[in-house]
């Protein structure tokens, strides 16, 4: 096991809107380097929230107060001098929805790069826009045609450049929410690919509601369940041999839903809060 | 015995069938009626105001009388370029002063505001959108008129009653922002979070994130709330009625008094309707107000639709 590049400290996050929802409820968790780790759990258990709250994303929406600490390397990424932006340029976040900038193709992979001035001239600009296009595997398709908006790419297309645009600002960790669930199985298998590429040079965090999707790219695998962390484990001895009781059912009710209907999803989503207005 | 039961059943049930598909069609033909009216009413509107111009164009020349500044009906002068240069004058001025004050007060309601004080900028916004006009003509003879007589103009070395093209385009921006903020402020917030979230997740900062990314996706939106805030001034009538000063000149200076085409319809109206040439030249100035009107929505739409397409927001 590598050492763990992000720690969190009995993390906990509350939404404190008209009712109070405590989304996470004091979280401790350790995410090796240059691996990934998948965060899974029923909709509604803490996992998006967990996912923004590690690069402060949060603080985006009214009403959240937040407890415990979140560690970057050795630095504290709540109790620091270090500007948000900075920060978040280290902790990179790739949303749930693919989301093309209203900027070209190649604007939005050089989006980062422009903002922090990460280049001397434009030649460097673009060989860097080429470098990441590549490693999301989007190159070849759209080489020819980089001046086009963003947004007339495919779902799929879009998610990849969402990846190149967060990666092309080389950052310690990458968040990753739900990154295939809007996609197409064909667009999604891509995706994945790719992710599966970028986890030996990258730290990728991962939220997921395909146990599937955890199985096959997760190196470790953190179960949540409202807003407590049930347990983690490195992804074979997590689904092998899970532990705790809920996530034996976990895991099991999975494979029911697989395979029979719906009922055991309805089990797992009883008594779950709802997900508080955002 | 069971067979003519199951027969009435299914009689009633065939009857029912029936009814609901007349109802069916018959909705779709007064739903219809009520969308294809609104296009009578406005083929309509034109026609009569083409039919009524018809008499004055007759007699004189478009090009002369859109370049004379001769206006005096009862001469039968009939010089519109006074009217135009004045609706112009206080168009280009109510925006230039609006628009700025618009975008950012959206900006700041939309991204920056947080509770209590979103809330409270929010509705007095559109408490002042829902203010009649004539009010804000009314406090403004109170409070602008004096104002800018006694202290503007003079301090820019202009002479001035006060009432002129200058106090409408204030007065008419301050008719006009709120009703702009409201609509900016509407598109700024159904813009997806995640397009806020894949910028600061690459390190962007607010503002940035504010001008590369959100002002351009909410474009669109910012933009029609703009052309609409341009219609509503152009074809403002009260309030460049009561405060424009109504003579019929070319305005030398921004402080002096003038007439923009609205005023000319309402100050005219009244007394010189008994002459038929007069009558057909203020309805010749309705005809201008309804085709540029008209012109600027349409290319609204078309600018509006192409940035729509290619951002896709």
């Amino acid at each position: 096991m590598t050492d763990a590049v992000l720690t969190t400290d009995e993390l906990a996050v509350t939404y404190t809107g008209n009712r109070e929802v405590e989304a996470l409820k004091g979280v401790s968790l350790e995410f090796p380097e240059n691996q990934l780790t998948a965060i899974i759990g029923p909709s509604g258990c803490g996992k998006s929230t967990l996912l923004k709250s590690l690069n402060r994303l949060h603080e985006i929406q009214p009403n959240v107060d937040i407890a415990g600490n979140v560690v970057l390397g050795d630095q504290s990424i709540y109790n620091t001098d270090e500007p948000t932006p900075e920060l978040r340029k280290r902790i990179g976040y790739v949303p749930q929805t693919p989301t093309a900038l209203p900027l070209s193709i190649y604007e939005n992979v050089a989006y980062g790069l422009k903002i922090h001035g990460e280049y001397d001239s434009k030649a460097e600009l673009d060989d860097q826009v080429e470098h990441y296009l590549r490693k999301v595997n989007l190159w070849d398709e759209v080489e020819d045609r980089l001046e086009t908006p963003g947004a007339e790419l495919s779902t799929g297309q879009i998610q990849r450049l969402c990846l190149a645009r967060s990666l092309a600002v080389e950052p310690e960790v990458l968040l990753c929410d739900e990154v295939t669930s809007a996609l197409d199985p064909i667009s999604a298998e891509q995706v994945e690919a790719t992710l599966e590429e970028l986890k030996a040079e990258y730290t990728i965090v991962m939220v997921t509601h395909s146990m599937d999707q955890a199985k096959r790219l997760a190196d470790t695998v953190v179960f949540l369940y409202l807003g407590e962390l049930v347990e983690t484990n490195d992804t074979q001895s997590f689904f092998e041999n899970p532990q705790h009781e809920r996530t034996q059912e976990f895991v099991k009710g999975h494979t029911a839903v697989e395979y029979a209907d719906t009922e055991s999803e309805s089990d797992a989503n009883a008594g779950e809060p709802v997900a508080p207005n955002r | 015995m069971s067979e003519s039961i199951e027969s009435t059943e299914s009689n009633t049930k065939r009857s029912r069938i029936g009814r609901r598909l007349r109802i069916e069609r018959l909705s779709s033909y007064w739903l219809g009626g009520a969308g294809y009216f609104a296009i009578a009413l406005f083929v309509l509107i034109v026609l009569t105001l083409l039919y009524q111009s018809a008499p004055l164009l007759s007699e004189y020349s478009i090009v002369q009388m859109l370049t004379s500044s001769n206006w005096d009906p009862a001469q039968n002068e009939f010089g519109f370029m006074p009217a135009i240069v004045g609706t112009i004058y206080v168009t280009v001025l109510s925006m230039a002063m609006g628009t700025p004050i618009a975008i950012f007060a959206a900006i700041y309601i939309a991204e920056y505001a947080e509770g209590r004080a979103k809330t409270l900028i929010g509705s007095f916004i559109d408490v002042l959108a829902a203010i009649p006009s004539v009010i804000f003509g009314l406090v403004a003879l109170i409070v602008v008129v004096p104002f800018v007589g006694d202290y503007l103009a003079p301090a820019v070395g202009s002479s001035a009653t006060g009432l002129g093209i200058f106090t409408v385009s204030l007065v008419m921006a301050i008719v006009v922002t709120p009703f702009m903020i409201s609509l900016s402020v509407e598109s700024l917030e159904a813009l997806p979070d995640e397009l806020r979230e894949s910028s600061l997740g690459v390190g962007a900062t607010k503002w940035e994130t504010i001008r590369i990314v959100l002002l351009r996706a909410a474009g669109p939106g910012i933009f029609s709330a703009i052309l609409l805030g341009f219609g509503r001034v152009f074809g403002a009538t009260i309030v460049p009625a009561m405060l424009i000063g109504g003579q019929t000149q070319l305005p030398d200076s921004p402080f002096a008094t003038g007439q923009t085409l609205p005023t000319l319809i309402v100050n005219d109206f009244g007394e010189l309707m008994s002459l038929p040439l007069t009558q057909s030249a203020l309805i010749f100035v309705g005809l201008m107000l309804v085709v540029v009107v008209w012109l600027f929505n349409f290319g609204a739409m078309l600018v509006r639709s192409r940035l729509q397409r290619r951002w896709q927001y």
